[in-house]
């Protein structure tokens, strides 16, 4: 989604000057096209995450939009108070990018795991998260959001080549995407994850199971009334996401059916313990952490048929 | 200014007095000499970030004589519903930059340094750090960024007054080569006497803004600077004064008029 989301900021660079592109060092093979044609309104920092943050909020200050660029964990984590006392605090619009959430810097290790993300970002109020899912729909989701007042924190995928079949771009700020249709269960997922969980989908429906899958980017604002009568609709729930089960996508679910009394069970499949060191692609990690499509379509088989759904 | 600072802590039952008390010469030479600011709102103002934000007092007292905010503002300090708090709040106006933690202010300051760069505009950045501010790794960070991209329009003032909360600097984390460091990293860097707002004033009147490297002026201060007990006292760092403790303090700042 990287290469999208530097070819859909180049565009919007191209007609407003406010947009200025800062890296921690990172974005080889991505960056360039921003750099080339804009070199005097891209900066590399130096691997100084926080520094960036910093600088990105004075720039905000004096009127650019400044867009932040890094791995999910070093644009997230890293500098995390300087995001809350710097653009949050001032409500500047600073655009915090995070690359690679879940598990795709795969062989790279816990350090480059994005599983904590969505839950530290998502409890600010004063900061839009999005997570978009795909290629195309990192494009749309970006065209409609990045003039937003206030600071943003985009969580991306890095493969573009991700395709979520069914949601062909679709974004609308505070709701959730209905890009399958079912009657036994709903399945709704956060981010890149939402392929695995596309292709579990399938699965499932070969297996008899009607399920209806709905892709959340929309974090903050979070969606509502129409995602009551979604919900509503069905007894069981599941969401899924490649971050921790606490504080990201399952929580936001778990909150919004408590605080509006949906009658609904709801499982959370995510990531639920530390990564123990054991590398390998991304495939066999989402396998090892129950995030892969045959891993998720198990897991919602298993919950229905104890909950007594016949399939 | 040290009455003021000394009254509302005392009103306001707050500590952070040494700390205040020792940037009041900076503070007089920024904003009655130096800072270009008509009014806070102007966007061609020059900037300024306190980034040892917990003297706040002292900047609120600078903001008073600038005609800014009112003495009846200025009474609410550590009231309630009031944004003057410890540390600057960023909706305060005439607050550039929130700060508090430490560590954040020359990387806000950088930015804003760059931004009147890339703007072409001539207005200038100032920071005021502490020495225990440099124990935080990130102002190295924006130390290093500001003299490698040659920001000569930020001039960073680190208020040299020689101890932290809970000790001296020397015990904590000695930092005897300062000169060198910021001279090694890029800076232009200058020394002086931090209580003497005429040199103060000529040191920064004579900095080159346009071109060349950024500018570091290390100000050699005492803390508690003007109250005799408190001069160098670590407790002074957060104890609130007793009313005894005011009436002499409030003599012997008013004898040194």
């Amino acid at each position: 989604m990287r290469l999208t989301f530097i070819k859909t900021l180049v565009e919007l660079a191209q007609s407003d000057p406010r947009i200025v592109l800062l890296t921690a060092d990172l974005g080889y093979s991505a960056l360039e096209p921003f750099r080339d044609q804009f070199p005097d309104r891209f900066i590399n920092v130096g691997v100084a995450e926080q520094n960036m943050v910093g600088i990105a909020t004075g720039l905000a200050e004096s009127g650019f939009i400044p867009f932040v660029y890094s791995i999910v964990t070093f644009a997230s984590l890293r500098p995390y108070e300087f995001i809350r006392n710097g653009p949050i605090a001032h409500q500047l619009p600073v655009r915090i990018v995070g690359v690679g959430g879940g598990m795709e810097y795969s062989h790279n290790g816990l350090t480059h795991f994005g599983v904590e993300d969505i839950a530290v970002m998502r409890t600010q109020p004063g900061l839009s998260v999005f997570a978009p899912a795909d290629a195309q729909q990192t494009q749309t989701l970006v065209q409609a959001t990045w003039n937003l007042k206030g600071p943003i924190y985009y969580r991306l995928g890095k493969d573009d080549r991700t395709v979520v079949p069914g949601l062909e771009g679709a974004f609308t700020i505070g709701e959730a995407q209905l890009i399958r249709k079912g009657k036994d269960c709903l399945l709704i997922s956060m981010g890149a994850v939402s392929s695995e969980t596309a292709a579990a989908v399938v699965q499932l429906t070969s297996a008899g199971i009607s399920c209806a899958h709905a892709v959340l980017a929309s974090i903050n604002p979070p969606p509502k009334e129409k995602f009551i009568s979604l919900l509503s609709s069905y007894a069981n729930v599941f969401t899924v996401e490649a971050h921790y089960i606490q504080g990201g996508l399952g929580s936001l679910v778990s909150e919004f059916i408590a605080e509006n009394a949906i009658k609904t069970r709801l499982t959370r499949i995510g990531v639920t313990r530390t990564p123990d060191s054991i590398t390998g692609d991304q495939a066999s990690l989402y396998d090892r952490y129950g995030l892969s499509p045959q891993a998720i379509s198990k897991r919602v088989a298993e919950t229905l048929k104890l909950s007594g759904v016949a399939c | 200014m040290r009455e003021i600072i000394l009254k509302e802590s005392f009103r306001a039952h707050v500590g952070h007095i040494g700390s205040a008390l020792c940037i009041v010469e900076l503070l007089e030479a920024l904003y009655g000499h130096i800072i270009k600011a008509d009014s806070p709102l102007n966007p061609e103002r020059d900037r300024f970030i306190l980034s040892k934000g917990h003297a706040a007092l002292a900047l609120y007292v600078a903001f008073y004589f600038k005609g800014w905010i009112s003495a009846e503002q200025l009474s609410t300090f550590c009231g309630n519903d009031t944004t003057l708090g410890v540390h600057p709040e960023p909706n305060t106006p005439g607050v550039d930059f929130g700060t508090g933690s430490l560590g954040q202010g020359l990387s806000f300051a950088t930015g804003a340094a760059l931004a009147a760069r890339w703007q072409k505009s001539k207005r200038r950045v100032f920071a005021l750090l502490s020495d225990a501010e440099c124990n935080e790794g990130s102002t190295w960070e924006a130390a290093m960024f500001a003299a490698h991209h040659m920001l000569s329009n930020l001039c960073a003032l680190v208020d040299l007054n020689k101890q932290q909360a809970f000790g001296y600097t020397k015990d904590v984390i000695n930092l005897p080569r300062i000169k060198e460091i910021w001279q090694g990293l890029g800076w232009d860097v200058h020394e002086v006497d931090g209580h003497d707002v005429e040199k103060i004033v000529d040191t920064i009147n004579a900095l080159n803004f346009v071109n060349g490297r950024p500018h570091v002026i290390l100000a050699h201060t005492v803390f508690g600077k003007g109250v005799s007990f408190m001069e160098g006292q670590i407790k002074w760092h957060y104890s609130p004064l007793s009313e005894q403790e005011l009436s002499q303090a409030l003599l012997e700042v008013n004898k040194g008029k």
